[in-house]
């Protein structure tokens, strides 16, 4: 074998990149995770619209269009477990141990996660909008309504992403990663606002969900397919991601760089 | 790169690395000249594993100081990655990726670039025989074959120091054997090799020095040969055609020569330190005048297991 030199240090830019190109190669050699991401929205979407809808708003479609909003916001979150599941996956088999003994930008692989993130947020969330079309929803605001809600849903994806990569880091399981995750998702996502409105809740169950975080997003959701929304609104809807990539990026970079 | 001028490989003092009550690394120190292969030998938990993960900056220690390549661990740990290469215990490859896929992500990080990465893929991939897997997942891959792309996955860039944890640890005999010769090839490259492992039949074939390491401290060092003379000239290697006489035969050796018996792992073959060829005439003699029936027998130096015995007083991890 004849010595291989050090080709020139590539940015941390084309790091970062190279991992992105890594979340891709992810979703055409394991096209099934796509079907992980969309199915249990979809099953909600149908059961929801056909089973309730006409009891809930009069008629399937006006239900359709209240849900499909809030449904999107419902696939992301849930959605973000399964990239702490990876990183998991990933610590467990000693691929970080290769990537931490190269001489890269540390944040990289997490910057490719991330890529890999928002890519699946994107399809999941075109998947479900296509059926939403296709069942009839119609949203009032049109084309730039709909960027402007999946600009927003994306945001919302990539801030909540960075709870699970905390996850991922403390826990070996993934399974556990992913149990965890939905347990303290589950009530956050059904005590809000996205599949019906709190009017007729108990008093103390309104509050929770007044101020529940995903209510917010699903309003700001709305308000913009629907041309209604307002600055503060929106502001309301990205304090929690915004809140969670700047307190929690910092510990999932500590958690990497500590040793195991 | 900056040129090494020193003949260091690895240069380590005082290395320690505690994790709560546990010292895994209790002060060892390593000189490993370059393009050597150097072993260090132990049982599971000697701490063989975190040495080697404190030299490839995968953890940092508690005290102590080294350099590799010329590099100092805590004052210039990026550099140190820069001249290394590391092949853990559990194959660091995507599972789902291609193997082909997988050296082309690592050439990219490297900094080849497009073309050049594929092409250094695929002139690994034909290095290490794999071109005909090279467009299968790595989860369809077979343990020899795996080992050999995380080991090809380690040479994107050829290493001033290659680490390999435990390489051929789960692999049938044959792809022993083609590990082997791969890291041979690589030592003749110039590429020193350092390498855990708890088979002592791996560390005297590879390595020219070997290092044992029990609880954390190193015991000896030298080369196999040093090892073995260290723990006495002659052993007396005797096999009973009847097992069950195994421990009446013991109790004869020990009274003739003087000298603790052991016994292979397999129990079927009896071992004991002879000052001198009469000394171990005499025992096989005694034996037979005791009526025990000796299958075989033969006067000669200790293997690595009995060097091992003799300096921790108990016997390794069994070499299957």
């Amino acid at each position: 074998m004849t010595p291989v030199p050090r080709p020139p240090r590539p940015s941390a830019f084309s790091n970062a990149l190279t991992f992105g190109w890594r979340a891709v190669l992810k979703f055409r050699h394991v096209p099934e995770q796509l079907f992980d991401l969309v199915m249990t929205p979809i099953m909600f979407t149908l059961l929801f619209t056909f089973v309730f809808g006409g009891a809930l708003a009069g008629s399937t479609g006006d239900y359709l269009q209240f849900l499909l909003p809030g449904i999107l916001v419902q696939t992301v979150i849930f959605n973000s477990v399964y990239s702490g599941m990876g990183l998991s996956t990933d610590l467990g088999k000693g691929l970080f141990d290769r990537f931490r003994s190269l001489p890269i930008w540390p944040l990289a692989p997490f910057a490719g996660l991330m890529v890999g993130d928002i890519l699946r947020h994107l399809i999941a969330g075109l998947i479900i909008l296509g059926i939403g079309l296709v069942l009839g929803c119609r949203p009032p605001a049109g084309l730039p309504g709909v960027i402007g809600a999946f600009v927003l849903l994306l945001a919302i994806g990539f801030g909540t992403g960075w709870a699970f990569l905390v996850l991922g880091l403390l826990i070996r399981t993934p399974m556990t990663v992913m149990t965890l995750g939905f347990t303290v998702l589950f009530p956050l996502v059904f005590a809000s606002n996205i599949m019906v409105q709190p009017d007729t809740m108990p008093g103390w169950l309104r509050a929770f969900v007044d101020r529940n975080p995903v209510s917010h997003m699903t309003t700001a959701m709305r308000d913009l397919m629907a041309g209604t929304a307002s600055a503060g609104t929106i502001l309301l809807a990205l304090a929690l991601p915004v809140a969670m990539t700047l307190v929690l990026a910092p510990v999932v970079l500590w958690l990497y760089r500590r040793e195991r | 790169m900056q040129d090494d001028t020193g003949t260091a490989a690895i240069r380590a003092r005082g290395l320690k690395k505690s994790f709560g009550d546990l010292e895994a690394v209790a002060g060892i120190d390593l000189d490993v000249p370059k393009g050597e292969i150097f072993a260090i030998l132990g049982p599971n938990g000697a701490g063989k594993t975190t040495f080697m993960r404190l030299l490839a900056t995968l953890a940092s220690p508690d005290a102590g100081e080294a350099q590799v390549m010329g590099h100092d661990l805590a004052s210039a740990p990026d550099a140190v990655r820069g001249a290394i290469a590391m092949t853990g215990q559990f194959a660091s490859l995507d599972e789902d990726l291609t193997g082909r896929e997988n050296l082309i992500l690592l050439a990219r990080l490297w900094g080849f670039r497009g073309r050049a990465a594929r092409a250094r893929a695929d002139d690994l991939l034909s290095e290490f025989d794999l071109s005909d897997a090279a467009h299968r997942q790595v989860k369809d891959y077979s343990g020899g074959m795996r080992r050999r792309l995380d080991i090809a996955a380690s040479l994107i860039v050829t290493p001033g120091v290659l680490f390999l944890d435990e390489p051929t640890t789960g692999l049938d005999p044959t792809a022993r054997q083609k590990v082997w010769r791969l890291i041979r090839g690589l030592a003749g490259s110039g590429v020193t090799v350092l390498l855990t492992t708890q088979y002592l039949e791996e560390a005297d074939q590879l390595a020219r020095r070997i290092a044992v390491v029990d609880k954390g401290r190193k015991i000896a060092e030298g080369t196999s040969r040093e090892l073995k003379s260290a723990v006495g000239s002659g052993f007396l290697h005797v096999a009973l055609a009847d097992p069950a006489g195994l421990d009446a035969a013991t109790e004869v050796l020990e009274t003739q020569l003087g000298h603790k018996v052991q016994r292979n792992a397999e129990d079927t073959r009896l071992s004991v330190m002879a000052e001198t060829p009469e000394a171990a005439t005499a025992a096989i003699t005694a034996l037979l005048a005791a009526g025990h029936e000796v299958a075989d027998f033969a006067l000669g130096s200790p293997s690595l297991e009995e060097v091992f015995f003799a300096l921790t007083g108990t016997p390794p991890e069994d070499d299957a």
